[in-house]
């Protein structure tokens, strides 16, 4: 008799050695063999359960953006792989293409430049019904159900407005809903408070979460903050010049950083209350040339505990206790 | 020579437009002490920038200062001549500017656009000029080898750096910095944060820090000036303003605002609806809208800015009740709208 083995859950999302090289420079310089590359992604590996969060925390030019674009389809990887639901990213085409664009949704940063002004709100959410080929009599309902789920009451008031009519807050929840409004399993938001006054972002984030929640949906969220993301996440990807430095739960992350990127940036984060730290961030000033990376550890000249191999060798991820780290000290 | 470098008294700023008026600042009166870091925060729209280009006296053309003093070492330089305002400018009162990557002019080295600071305005010579360069750049730590570079040849945290060597170029005796670490990347502004706060402490000057992020102010700040719809909802020493709001506006940012340090259970509460329209202001409290313990008189009389401890004022019809308004608006159904 065979024991049974319980095998971990398919993953919903996979990602495997994923890169996307740009290269950069003009045609001429091409020519003579000046161009060079930007490794806007390189060599990523990372799943995603069904229902999970996970952050893809990082700084500008750190590739989580980039990331977040693969994972949609929105820029095809210069190598790796991504598989959705089992099935691999690069083979998608036509109707399964068309597809999967209505399973895998993006929430934009910046509200005001994500929706046409001249569309009314109604015009705004009837476009993808429109283009999933929902019948005109059934898109009026579920117009009002998507807006009744990002918890703007009586949605019927805004259906005629014009986005110039709505606050920040009020127009994130429409391009929520609009993200929304498919059904799809996969969000992929991208800093969607970063523009939003404070007192109106919580409303937003608690939406985002009550919807997520609601509907079990796998969610990514990229951005910079890391308060944030502790609020909306229960996982963490630290991401740096295209790489993943740590990956794991955001408690964890936030209470122990093990990679010495992290711990800088956990310690770099400031809080609303006097009593905090001012001792200098363990990292060395100004971010390399993303043309020109230090060879082995990308992070090793910032690090304040690089030694010998660091130069030598890129370190791997590597599970490390409750999460992945790559780094030579663990 | 008195405590108080910045004495902003009543100070109103309107925007003609069209046939009409906006009063974007009406009626801000807060001080700055010397050798202090004070915050001005708020929202959007609140004024804030306003205010800080107003005390410059840069304001737009169709901005005019429609009230109020400015009292600056004593003197009231709302009502200077503008050429003996603009002596002042560099000299005493230094501007950084929103986002330092559009302070700078992309066509001349930044050496260039020292030395029009230390040379034109501050009458160095040009040896002088240049030493003064590169102790500059050695305070707010770039080599002095880059002065000949070009702003876009530098990161956006070094454009900073720069923009503040700028503003200490002729020593003033109050910075005004207008969101200067907003666009810039947590690790970044936590640098530029420190090296802020230690070149006000050795050099002693003033700093008015605009900003809509009280975890900045929180860092950096010895005291903080709370904006709300072009009026000082609360002002007073940093700790006592975030850790004892006596405002309702500034309890409920507490709420808003996540802490990397607090509870992970912690539930963020939002201020229900937005600010209002400054076109057509609401009469009384500005805030009572918005306010789970508006009263009657909120909505009818405009509260005066009263003392709440030494040194801590708030503009709020119920100050003296604030530590139980403390209380409840520390519980998330408070500011659940209850529409």
């Amino acid at each position: 008799m065979r024991l049974a083995v319980s095998k971990p859950p398919k993953p919903l999302v996979s990602v495997k050695d994923a890169q996307l090289h740009y290269r950069v420079g003009s045609a001429f310089s091409a020519m003579r063999g000046h161009s060079s590359v930007v490794k806007a992604v390189d060599g990523v590996t990372f799943e995603i359960q069904k229902g999970e969060s996970v952050g893809l925390l990082g700084e500008s030019g750190c590739g989580k953006t980039s990331m977040g674009r693969l994972l949609l389809k929105l820029e095809e990887a210069t190598g790796g792989e991504i598989e959705f639901a089992g099935d691999a990213l690069s083979g998608l085409k036509g109707p399964a293409l068309k597809r999967y664009r209505a399973k895998a949704q993006l929430i934009f940063q910046n509200p005001f430049e994500a929706v046409n002004p001249r569309f009314t709100i109604r015009a705004t959410l009837a476009e993808p019904l429109e283009n999933a080929g929902i019948p005109a009599a059934e898109r009026e309902g579920r117009i009002i159900e998507a807006l009744e789920l990002v918890r703007l009451p009586q949605p019927q008031q805004y259906l005629d407005r014009y986005p110039h009519q709505l606050s920040g807050g009020q127009l994130q929840r429409v391009v929520m809903a609009r993200a929304l409004i498919l059904q799809p399993d996969f969000v992929v938001a991208d800093e969607p408070v970063s523009m939003l006054d404070v007192s109106v972002r919580a409303g937003v984030l608690n939406v985002f979460r009550d919807v997520r929640d609601r509907l079990n949906l796998t969610a990514i969220y990229i951005s910079h903050d890391l308060a944030l993301v502790r609020y909306v996440c229960e996982r963490t990807i630290v991401m740096y010049l295209g790489r993943i430095m740590e990956d794991g739960p955001t408690e964890d992350i936030v209470h122990e950083p093990l990679h010495p990127y992290t711990k800088a940036l956990v310690a770099a984060v400031p809080v609303p209350h006097p009593d905090q730290s001012h001792d200098p961030l363990p990292i060395g000033r100004g971010a390399p040339d993303p043309r020109n990376p230090p060879s082995g550890c990308v992070f090793r000249d910032r690090c304040p505990l690089a030694f010998d191999r660091c130069a030598k060798e890129a370190p791997a991820l590597r599970p490390a206790g409750s999460r992945k780290v790559a780094c030579h000290l663990f | 020579m008195t405590e108080t470098l910045l004495s902003v008294r009543d100070l109103k700023v309107s925007y003609q437009v069209g046939k009409g008026s906006i009063d974007a600042v009406d009626g801000a009166s807060f001080d700055v002490p010397r050798g202090s870091i004070v915050g001005l925060v708020g929202e959007s729209g609140c004024g804030k920038t306003t205010v800080a280009r107003a005390l410059t006296r840069v304001i737009a053309d169709n901005a005019s200062i429609t009230g109020g003093q400015i009292l600056f070492d004593g003197q009231d330089i709302a009502a200077l001549p503008e050429r003996e305002m603009n002596a002042l400018r560099w000299r005493d009162i230094a501007f950084i500017p929103q986002s330092a990557m559009n302070s700078l002019d992309p066509v001349y080295t930044v050496e260039y656009q020292l030395n029009e600071v230390l040379r034109r305005r501050g009458g160095l010579g040009r040896r002088q000029a240049r030493a003064r360069c590169e102790e500059l750049f050695e305070m707010v730590g770039i080599e002095a080898g880059r002065l000949g570079d070009y702003p876009h040849q530098f990161s956006g945290g070094m454009r900073q750096r720069v923009a503040i060597a700028l503003a200490l170029a002729l020593n003033p005796k109050l910075v005004i910095a207008d969101e200067p670490v907003t666009a810039l990347d947590v690790i970044v502004q936590r640098q530029i944060l420190d090296q802020l706060r230690e070149l006000q402490s050795m050099l002693g000057i003033s700093v008015i820090l605009v900003t809509h992020d009280i975890s900045v102010v929180a860092y950096v700040c010895d005291r903080t000036v709370v904006m709300y719809a072009g009026r000082i909802a609360e002002a007073g020493p940093m700790d006592a303003v975030l850790m004892e709001p006596s405002h309702p506006y500034t309890m409920g940012l507490r709420n808003a605002f996540p802490d990397l340090k607090g509870a992970a259970s912690g539930v963020l509460t939002p201020i229900e609806g937005a600010p209002p329209n400054l076109a057509f202001p609401p009469p009384g409290c500005r805030f009572a809208p918005r306010c789970p313990f508006a009263v009657e008189t909120c909505t009818t009389q405009q509260p005066a800015l009263g003392m709440v401890a030494p040194d801590h004022r708030v503009s709020c019809h119920r100050a003296d009740e604030a530590a139980k308004l403390r209380q409840e608006a520390a519980r998330t159904e408070t500011w659940l709208a209850d529409a």
